[in-house]
């Protein structure tokens, strides 16, 4: 525990524990449309920490991520609603669906030298390939969907997964906030220390020992695992799963927005990615709306917006830059 | 500073720490390496010399285990490591720097050694304080908290034999570590590298092109020209061999 919060300066634990304590009562200040909005961004603020330990921390590029939510996300509910098993058992399922999927991408690529664009291609391809499967996969409701029953709102039951938007605002605020202590825990041991090596020079990592194949594997292994995870809150917060929308690119881009918005490599960039892409664009959603406007694709564009702002003014994402701002940046020992 | 003889210490004879025998290499058409055999006693400084293009970085590569050689046999503390991967001819106990600096460069110099401290130690902690230990020696520590790509050239060399040193190997190969700097930055090189001979017992296998550091440093010396062998002994003598002379030095140099 001491060693977590080593070398962070004693105002940003002040600032840590302050926003810790407006997530725990933002739902009780929140109305139903913002709460639904919170939720959004503590989801991708999670799936982009969980992508952050591929690219950011190793350094090798996934753009096919949707395939992780989406193998979490399917194995669950059909559990669920076949066999009627809960979802908290069927995580067990669901990480270990995407961990052998992570796994065996990863050892095609890593065993055959596919690296850089070429690994991001093949990234693309198996969420490619697994959305056209699951588009033919029947018992799962193929392309025209699957659904679970729909929740009744009037109590809830963790245990099941099923009750109202509060609920699930708090599973998804543990989840991040667990992702996030997990990815510190990562970053200041062994294996963090050996993935920024892999990532800065990867012919320098192994004349120092490092295996690097093992470890790119850790990274890739972690990275679905965690990523599935959210993959089952997605199944059981929608209640309705289609391939083409789980398993689409456009899921997997929007995933990597934040990180990269936020700072890739960065504990605090995926959180405030989501926060800046999802609450600026739901905020000029809400604008558009109230003039009247209706703007198909506004969101993509103000997505676009986003990004050509940071990689011109910001190169290194948002965090970096505010943390030096705030006099933040951790001090090196 | 270049007249202290290294070879002149009187070591007893010491068994051999590496040993290549008849190694060859071929790229296509080019015999890069051709049926080189020495031999680096333990605890000693052995350089290779020769003009460029004559297969010392190929030589060394095939001892990191960036290449495998296509014959011959390359032997270190008694078990083959000719064919093994970069990353277990480390773990092993060969420590390398790069011809062509690369330090990690976002990360601190600290955490640039940590890594390599690393290897032997699960510790991060552990690391840390073998990391401040070896940039000491180095000359680093006061500049540990910078980032690597801030450091200047001379300085990035060093770091690069820091990381290498914090492997803790009993084998360390420097790929012309002295070349791009002024005098006294070799020379200080050069006083850092005989200080951790002399304290550690550690044995170095440099390639060199600055004489300067190969004639204070080294106690044998081994001169490739065309990828074979054209000399090998006391730097003193090698220099004066009428071969070495006029394929790599040059009439007036020495």
């Amino acid at each position: 525990m001491r060693r977590l919060i080593e070398g962070v300066p004693p105002r940003g634990l002040v600032g840590l524990a302050a926003l810790c304590l407006a997530l725990i009562v933002g739902p009780w200040v929140a109305n139903d449309y913002l709460l639904t909005v919170l939720i959004v961004i503590l989801y991708f603020a999670y799936t982009g920490q969980a992508w952050n330990v591929m690219m950011g921390f190793a350094g090798q590029l996934s753009l096919g991520h949707a395939i992780y939510v989406g193998l979490g996300a399917y194995a669950a509910a059909a559990l669920y609603v076949h066999f009627g098993i809960a979802p908290w058992i069927g995580l067990a399922a669901a990480i270990a669906l995407a961990v052998a999927c992570g796994a065996l991408i990863g050892f095609l690529a890593f065993r055959f030298g596919v690296a850089g664009v070429y690994f991001a291609i093949l990234t693309i391809a198996f969420a490619e390939f697994a959305r056209i499967g699951f588009d033919h996969f029947g018992w799962v409701g193929a392309s025209s969907g699957f659904f679970l029953p729909v929740a009744n709102y009037a109590h809830n039951d963790l245990w099941t997964l099923r009750g109202n938007p509060t609920m699930f605002y708090y599973v998804m605020l543990v989840l991040t906030a667990a992702a996030f202590v997990l990815c510190r825990i990562l970053l200041k041991s062994r294996i963090g220390y050996y993935w920024q090596a892999i990532r800065e020079d990867e012919a320098a990592a192994r004349s120092l020992g490092i295996d690097t194949f093992r470890y790119k594997m850790y990274a890739v292994i972690i990275s679905a695992g965690m990523t599935s995870v959210a993959g089952v809150f997605f199944a059981f917060y929608y209640n309705n799963l289609f391939p083409e929308q789980v398993f689409h690119i456009s899921r997997s881009i929007e995933m990597i927005l934040g990180p990269i918005i936020g700072g890739i490599g960065t504990l605090f960039g995926p959180l405030i990615g989501a926060f800046l892409l999802t609450g600026l664009s739901e905020t000029m959603l809400e604008l558009l709306g109230a003039l009247g406007l209706d703007v198909p694709g506004a969101k993509q564009v103000f997505y676009g917006i986003c990004l050509l702002l940071v990689v011109i003014v910001l190169p290194e994402g948002v965090w970096p830059w505010l943390a030096r701002k705030l006099g933040l940046a951790e001090k090196q020992s | 500073m270049a007249g202290a003889q290294a070879g002149t210490r009187g070591k007893a004879i010491m068994s051999a720490l590496l040993t290549i025998d008849a190694v060859s290499k071929r790229f296509r058409g080019v015999l890069a390496v051709d049926q080189v055999t020495f031999e680096i006693g333990s605890g000693s400084i052995a350089a290779v010399i020769g003009p460029n293009g004559a297969g010392k970085t190929t030589l060394f590569n095939m001892i990191a285990g960036v290449l495998a050689p296509d014959r011959g046999a390359i032997v270190f503390a008694g078990d083959r490591i000719d064919g093994l991967k970069p990353d277990q001819v480390c773990r092993r106990g060969i420590g390398r720097t790069f011809q062509l600096v690369r330090p990690f460069p976002v990360l601190s110099v600290e955490d640039n050694v940590i890594i390599g401290a690393l290897l032997h130690r699960n510790d991060p902690a552990a690391a840390r304080r073998r990391a401040h230990e070896v940039l000491a020696q180095l000359d680093l520590f006061d500049k540990r908290t910078q980032r690597a790509s801030a450091l200047t050239l001379p300085d990035r060399k060093r770091l690069e034999v820091a990381r290498a040193l914090a492997t803790d190997p009993k084998l360390l190969l420097l790929d012309e570590v002295m070349a791009g700097l002024r005098p006294v930055e070799t020379d200080r090189i050069v006083t850092i590298l005989r200080e951790l001979n002399r304290a550690t017992g550690l044995t170095i296998l440099l390639i060199e092109h600055v004489m300067r550091a190969v004639m204070a440093l080294a106690e044998r010396v081994l001169v490739l020209h065309h990828g074979a062998a054209i000399a090998e002994g006391a730097p003193a003598a090698v220099v004066r061999e009428p071969a070495v002379v006029q394929s790599y030095l040059g009439a007036e140099a020495v």
